[in-house]
């Protein structure tokens, strides 16, 4: 584990970008226990400040520092990303899996399911589920819908790896020898999987984010709980771009670009390194 | 080109098959509409007509009485489940929706169908570009990939990919609109002007209002194709065939063309259809974000005024659009494929 960490290290760019992108959304998360304001107390400090030394992000018309407002922005939002990815995954796991496995008619039936699901714009839906049941909405049924809308295209990846391991030997050694389906599945499976399910658990952690972010500029989820959305939510309330206090957008969008970007790309890295051919090109072997 | 051979038996199972495939998708998307109110545990109706009554606006009591009845049919609570399914997809398919609220008398299905072509002009003219110079792009990386300038491109692309298409609208917005003021910020067009799309100068204006949304659509759907078709490319050019073109001194443009992206464009056609979903739901945002009159816009002012039928319309017009949108990719893949219609 140390050892896949210092040759990736030593390697890889993006996996060096990501960590330090990690890194940042970590402390920038801790600091968020520390914070001098409450998440949305306004007319704390002056107005309308541009980014300085003592402002690092600049202050909103609201008299918020935006650098704290970020800091609860990003744990909200990561926290509100990982427990979607995380339900999701369940679903995923068990759909793909399960029908990968099985095949047959149970295939068919789940993957035709599965299918509209992957077409199906998610965002209507959403939006409808939103303006009637708004008051009804916290963060964890918002989290459940989005999980919900948003296994079925990882399912169809856990799929196909389960489809070819299962033309492999020791599985159908393990049929022989007796083994049931869920231990097949869940033991002997599972391991092989887990590569996958892992880059997938970060593609579906930036999706849900920017999904909650969509919904958020839109005015529909709990506005008085500060997300990266719901930040350029009240930034757009303010006309902040027509008044010219351009940071109070920018600091969302830099934010969100620089913990985007890194996460994306150390899937990428790890990804890369998962697939044995680039391991071997990098300690000098043919590719 | 004669599509004559294309019907044949195999490709009528393919065309049921699809076709099949997209009812499924628009009835579980409806049903999923029909099921979200009644999750509610006060009737929305009632309790929509009460915020839209506090929100302080001006409504016409004929618009609540007609709302009132339109919503009860198709929400409505008389009956058992099943009735009240039967009713509502009834309601649907005579595309009555009850008038929308704050342009009453006006139906909420004209209010959509009005904005839904600048939907679909942005999402049908960026989603093109970006596929064909992404996958271009994409091409042209993955044969040359030792190259210099493909390493750059590659970076370019994995940090732009994650990046979601409104936060780019947000940079581009920051970038030409004030630091460097070329573009307006709002609007699809000069206030001033009429809609009339034989005017050149209306035109004009068209394309100079929605060069940057169109701009910040096409740069996020890029990164996507130039990795995957690399990707392919790259596995590809090591296959024996092209090996032995050449070998067979094939020039390389032939081979890259001809040969090797034709090949590799198959799943990128498959990736188009299956991306359709998430590029709408992009460009609704992006259409808010820089005021085109579209259905993004209209979503906004829907939720904004507490236009239930409005909001209602939107989702499933864009159910229905979006599946339909998929199901013509899809059946463009035969033509490119000759597996599909030889076989």
């Amino acid at each position: 584990m140390i050892n896949a960490f210092k040759g990736l290290w030593k390697t890889s760019g993006y996996f060096r970008f990501g960590i330090v992108a990690l890194v940042f959304a970590l402390v920038m998360v801790i600091l968020s226990f520390f914070s001098p304001y409450k998440p949305m107390a306004s007319y704390k400090v002056p107005t309308d400040l541009p980014p300085s030394f003592d402002y690092l992000f600049g202050t909103t018309s609201r008299g918020q520092d935006l650098f704290w407002q970020m800091t609860f922005a990003l744990r909200n939002s990561l926290g509100f990303g990982l427990i979607t990815a995380f339900l999701s995954r369940i679903l995923a796991i068990l759909v793909g899996m399960y029908s990968g496995y099985k095949g047959g008619w149970f295939d068919k039936f789940l993957m035709s399911i599965n299918d509209s699901f992957v077409i199906m714009p998610v965002l209507p839906i959403l939006l409808l589920l939103n303006f009637l049941l708004r008051d009804q909405m916290n963060w964890f049924y918002m989290a459940l819908m989005m999980a919900l809308l948003g296994w079925a295209w990882d399912a169809r990846l856990i799929r196909s790896q389960v489809l070819s391991l299962k033309q492999r030997v020791f599985s159908e050694t393990a049929v022989f020898c007796g083994m049931r389906t869920r231990k097949i599945i869940f033991h002997e499976h599972m391991p092989y999987v887990l590569p996958v399910l892992f880059s997938t658990t970060i593609n579906n952690l930036l999706w849900s984010i920017g999904m909650e972010v969509t919904l958020s500029i839109l005015g529909l989820t709990n506005l008085n709980n500060p997300t990266i959305g719901v930040v350029i939510y009240w930034a757009n309330q303010h006309q902040s771009m027509i008044s010219g206090s351009w940071w109070w957008v920018a600091a969302p969008v830099l934010v969100t670009v620089f913990v985007f970007t890194g996460f994306y790309l150390l899937s990428v890295s790890i990804n890369e390194f998962i697939d044995p051919r680039t391991r071997l090109r990098m300690k000098g072997g043919a590719a | 080109m004669t599509f004559k051979h294309l019907f044949n038996k195999n490709f009528g199972k393919y065309l049921l098959g699809r076709i099949g495939q997209t009812i499924m998708v628009i009835i579980i998307g409806i049903t999923i509409t029909f099921i979200i109110p009644r999750l509610a545990p006060t009737n929305p109706v009632e309790l929509k007509i009460q915020q839209m009554m506090v929100s302080g606006a001006n409504i016409h009591p004929e618009a609540i009485r007609q709302f009132r009845e339109a919503m009860n049919d198709i929400y409505g609570l008389k009956g058992t489940l099943l009735e009240q399914y039967v009713n509502f997809w009834g309601r649907l398919a005579r595309g009555d929706l009850g008038p929308s609220i704050f342009s009453f008398p006006y139906p909420a299905t004209d209010i959509i169908m009005k904005s839904m072509p600048w939907t679909i002009g942005l999402l049908l003219s960026t989603s093109v570009i970006s596929w064909i110079f992404g996958n271009l792009l994409g091409g042209l990386a993955g044969y040359y990939s030792n190259r210099r300038w493909t390493r750059w491109a590659e970076l370019l692309a994995n940090s732009i990919r994650p990046i979601p298409y409104y936060i780019f609208a947000f940079i581009l917005l920051i970038v030409f609109c004030f630091v460097f003021p070329l573009f307006p910020t709002l609007g699809a067009y000069d206030r001033g002007m009429d809609e009339n799309w034989m005017n050149p100068a209306f035109l004009l204006s068209v394309l100079h209002h929605t060069f940057l949304p169109a701009l910040s659509l096409v740069l996020t759907g890029l990164g996507g194709w130039l990795l995957g078709m690399r990707a392919l490319v790259s596995n590809i050019i090591s296959e024996d065939y092209v090996q032995y073109a050449e070998v067979a001194g094939v020039k390389k443009k032939t081979i890259l063309y001809q040969y090797v992206m034709r090949n590799a464009m198959l799943p990128q056609i498959t990736g188009l259809g299956m991306s359709l979903g998430g590029i709408f739901s992009g460009a609704l945002i992006t259409e808010y974000v820089f005021g085109i009159p579209g259905m993004g816009q209209l979503a906004y002012r829907a939720i904004v005024g507490f236009d239930y039928s409005l909001i209602m319309g939107v989702s499933i017009f864009s159910i229905v659009g979006v599946s339909v949108a998929v199901l013509i990719v899809d059946l463009l893949y035969p033509i490119f494929d000759p597996r599909v219609r030889l076989n």
